[in-house]
């Protein structure tokens, strides 16, 4: 078994939290882990990107090779595309819809939703309209892992007490937020279905 | 034993920790930023009392960390690769004088660039010093390294080298980690001019280091970290170093490998088993994150033994950061990739953030200079350095930390007046103030900007140095107090601040402008803090 996950969206949006909460629910597991993740300039509102490798297995590169990632987990609509050449042709793409628009020349959002929609296998969901529902807010990140967590082979409990050891230090009614995205979020994926 | 998921930085740091330290001193620079501040953060850190505030600069650090090694006690001194440049100094004599207590130097390269102006290699620092040099292949070999680098250090009485890359740095993994060490006590060199690096003691020193070359060559021969690992197929024989081995063995199913396979992570390079390789193979392909280091020692300056393929060949690119796929290619594999990016997908380079005092400095800036014209704005580096992107173009410079005072100098006495500089604090603590005592020396007409956000933003808000201490500074080394003046960077105060920077342009001499308001990120972050603090209370 091997997962191999890239994670994208925008400096600040929370990208290195979905990499921990899954971490944890791996090392839960006894998996082989590897998370290359990006610090310093790019986090200043440029485009960021998480390479996340799980597997029964030893893994050697930290970086996933082009075509062979397994899933694309995108908190931002445009920044879920620019990692396309990573996914492998039976690959899935998860992607929240609302855009972070920082720059001049953001695509037109039905132009970009096409591109989004041609794509074989995608689940594409307002994860900041869900999250705002849920009075949770600041967890559309999570929403969006909820909504690619049938697909992870990793149980929702291990999830959930990732999630609990990752926001725990920020209180118990956090962690309890955390958890209702991420139902959230997989409740979308079952519902509207592949 | 314990398992934990730790970044190959902090893997570092944990290493250390464990294997005895007293003392880490870096100044922050990504990508080894990770390593000081898992120190700061750790638990059992604080319980040993190990040191681990920022330095003002990396040959502060460098030289402290030294003298913690003087007195007998283990010591890091943590920096990115251009960092070594300026704790060269210290570090090239390290190398003379020797240790005391272990010393490890840990240098953090960044190849392809992805926050630094450069992509040298430190192995040749290492090289250059005459020491041993540790290159980690994973996250699991920087916490062994690291740990066990210290009793090498002492053992030998020499600085060790630790070199990681971006990747490793920035990438996370379980690490098993080891028992605890204790720290050494308080104890002075035996040889009373060891660190008197006097002509007549320095040559002895150096002979002493050139005698353990050969120490050093015969350690690298038998260590653990250097692995021959036989091949059937000797048509090809792979060298790699560091991090690439992972990227090789990411191409052979269950990590099986054909080829006769040499792993390097400890140099100087192992003669011997490198011997054996070409000995045994017809051709070499050579595998390194960073510089051609070990392929030009391989080829020689003629180049007539076998066929070496590399970066020097063309077989793989001569710059930037290696990956599975580049391997791949120099493997000859057929290449692999998904779908195109679409054409719609625009680029989404780095900003100031919302709200960041930079914006009202360069917004007022560009203002006062539009009678000028362009090209007089010298600056340095940190967040302000994207003041050289859109919409604001406000700088033409960023060469090293302080450049812009000593540059706006030299602009200045060619006769491009006025000349302008813009430095962020930490900066100005870490190189700015000697460039600025020599403007005035010199009464240098130039303007110096120091966008002053009480913090080494950048790298995500470590303390700076200079913190509440700028204007006094600029005082104390001879700057005109009339010409020392204070702003508050906000929109609201544009006017007030273009009029300002408009009046010090045009005086003939030395001006300190110092723009203060708080990084909005370690504002916000206080701001958290004061809150969480509350709901628990």
């Amino acid at each position: 078994m091997k997962t191999d996950i890239i994670l994208a969206g925008v400096g600040g949006q929370g990208i290195l939290s979905i990499a921990a909460v899954i971490g944890m629910a791996a090392l839960e597991n006894n998996l082989f882990l590897k998370q290359s993740e990006v610090h310093g300039m790019s986090q200043r509102g440029g485009a960021v990107q998480s390479h996340l490798r799980l597997s029964d297995k030893e893994i050697s590169s930290d970086l996933i090779p082009m075509g062979q990632a397994d899933m694309i987990i995108s908190v931002e609509p445009m920044e879920s595309l620019r990692y396309l050449p990573n996914l492998s042709a039976e690959g899935w793409l998860f992607t929240n819809t609302t855009p972070f628009n920082n720059i001049s020349d953001y695509p037109e959002m039905d132009v970009l939703m096409g591109e989004i929609k041609s794509l074989p296998r995608h689940i594409a969901l307002d994860a900041d309209k869900i999250a705002k529902g849920i009075k949770s807010p600041k967890s559309s990140n999570i929403v969006v892992l909820g909504a690619a967590s049938p697909f992870l082979n990793i149980e929702l409990k291990n999830l959930e007490s990732g999630i609990q050891k990752i926001f725990g230090r920020k209180g118990e009614q956090v962690v309890k937020l955390n958890i209702e995205a991420l139902h959230a979020g997989r409740n979308f994926a079952e519902e509207t279905g592949p | 034993m314990k398992k934990l998921l730790l970044l190959g930085a902090e893997a570092i740091a944990q290493g250390a920790i464990d294997g005895g330290m007293s003392g880490v001193y870096a100044y922050p620079g990504t990508p080894s930023t990770e390593i000081t501040e898992y120190v700061q953060k750790s638990k059992s850190a604080a319980e040993r009392k190990i040191h681990s505030n920022w330095s003002a600069n990396e040959k502060t650090a460098m030289e402290t960390a030294l003298g913690m090694s003087y007195a007998g006690k283990r010591a890091m001194v943590c920096m990115k690769h251009v960092g070594l440049n300026v704790a060269a100094d210290a570090f090239i004599n390290s190398a003379i004088t020797g240790v005391n207590g272990g010393l490890i130097v840990t240098v953090a390269d960044d190849p392809s660039m992805h926050s630094s102006q450069n992509e040298q290699d430190s192995r040749f620092y290492g090289k250059f010093a005459m020491i041993p040099v540790f290159e980690p292949v994973n996250q699991q070999e920087a916490y062994d390294m690291s740990r066990e680098g210290f009793a090498l250090s002492e053992k030998y009485k020499i600085p060790v080298l630790i070199r990681i890359t971006t990747r490793l740095s920035h990438s996370r993994a379980g690490v098993e980690t080891s028992d605890v060490l204790k720290q050494n006590t308080v104890s002075t060199p035996s040889d009373p001019v060891q660190f008197v690096l006097l002509p007549s003691n320095a040559r002895k020193r150096y002979k002493i280091l050139l005698e353990n070359q050969a120490e050093f060559e015969k350690l690298s021969e038998d260590s653990v970290y250097n692995k021959y690992y036989e091949g059937k197929d000797k048509s090809l024989g792979i060298i790699a170093c560091g991090i690439s081995y992972n990227y090789l063995m990411e191409n052979f199913k269950d990590r099986e490998c054909d080829y006769p396979v040499l792993q390097i992570g400890h140099y100087p390079v192992p003669k011997k088993k490198i011997e054996r390789l070409v000995d045994e193979c017809d051709e070499i392909l050579m595998l390194e994150e960073g510089y051609p280091m070990v392929e030009e020692q391989l080829r020689g300056l003629l180049n007539r033994g076998k066929k070496i393929k590399g970066r020097l060949d063309g077989t793989v690119p001569r710059d930037g950061e290696l990956n599975p796929n580049i391997v791949a290619a120099a493997l000859g594999y057929k290449k692999t990739t998904g779908l195109a990016i679409p054409s719609l997908v625009a680029n989404r380079p780095p900003e100031l953030c919302n709200g960041c005092s930079h914006r009202d400095i360069f917004n007022s800036l560009n203002e006062s200079m539009k009678e000028y014209g362009k090209m007089r704005v010298f600056s340095d580096i940190g967040c302000y350095t994207l003041g050289a992107l859109p919409p604001f173009n406000a700088i033409n410079s960023c060469v090293d930390m302080g450049a812009s005072i000593t540059m706006a100098k030299g602009a200045a006495d060619a006769g491009l007046v006025p000349a302008v500089a813009v430095i962020g604090d930490s900066t100005f603590a870490h190189s700015g103030i000697t460039g600025l005592l020599d403007a005035v020396n010199e009464n240098t007409p130039i303007t110096v900007i120091i966008a002053d956000n009480s913090t080494t933003g950048m790298t995500g808000g470590q303390d700076s140095s200079a913190y509440g201490k700028i204007e006094s500074i600029c005082k104390g080394i001879g700057v005109n107090p009339d010409h020392i003046k204070k702003l508050l960077p906000v929109p609201k105060k544009h006017n007030e601040m273009v009029d300002v920077i408009k009046e010090e342009l045009k005086y003939n001499g030395v001006s300190v402008i110092i723009a203060e308001r708080e990084c909005i990120q370690t504002a916000t972050r206080k701001k958290k803090v004061i809150k969480t603090e509350t709901i628990t209370v």
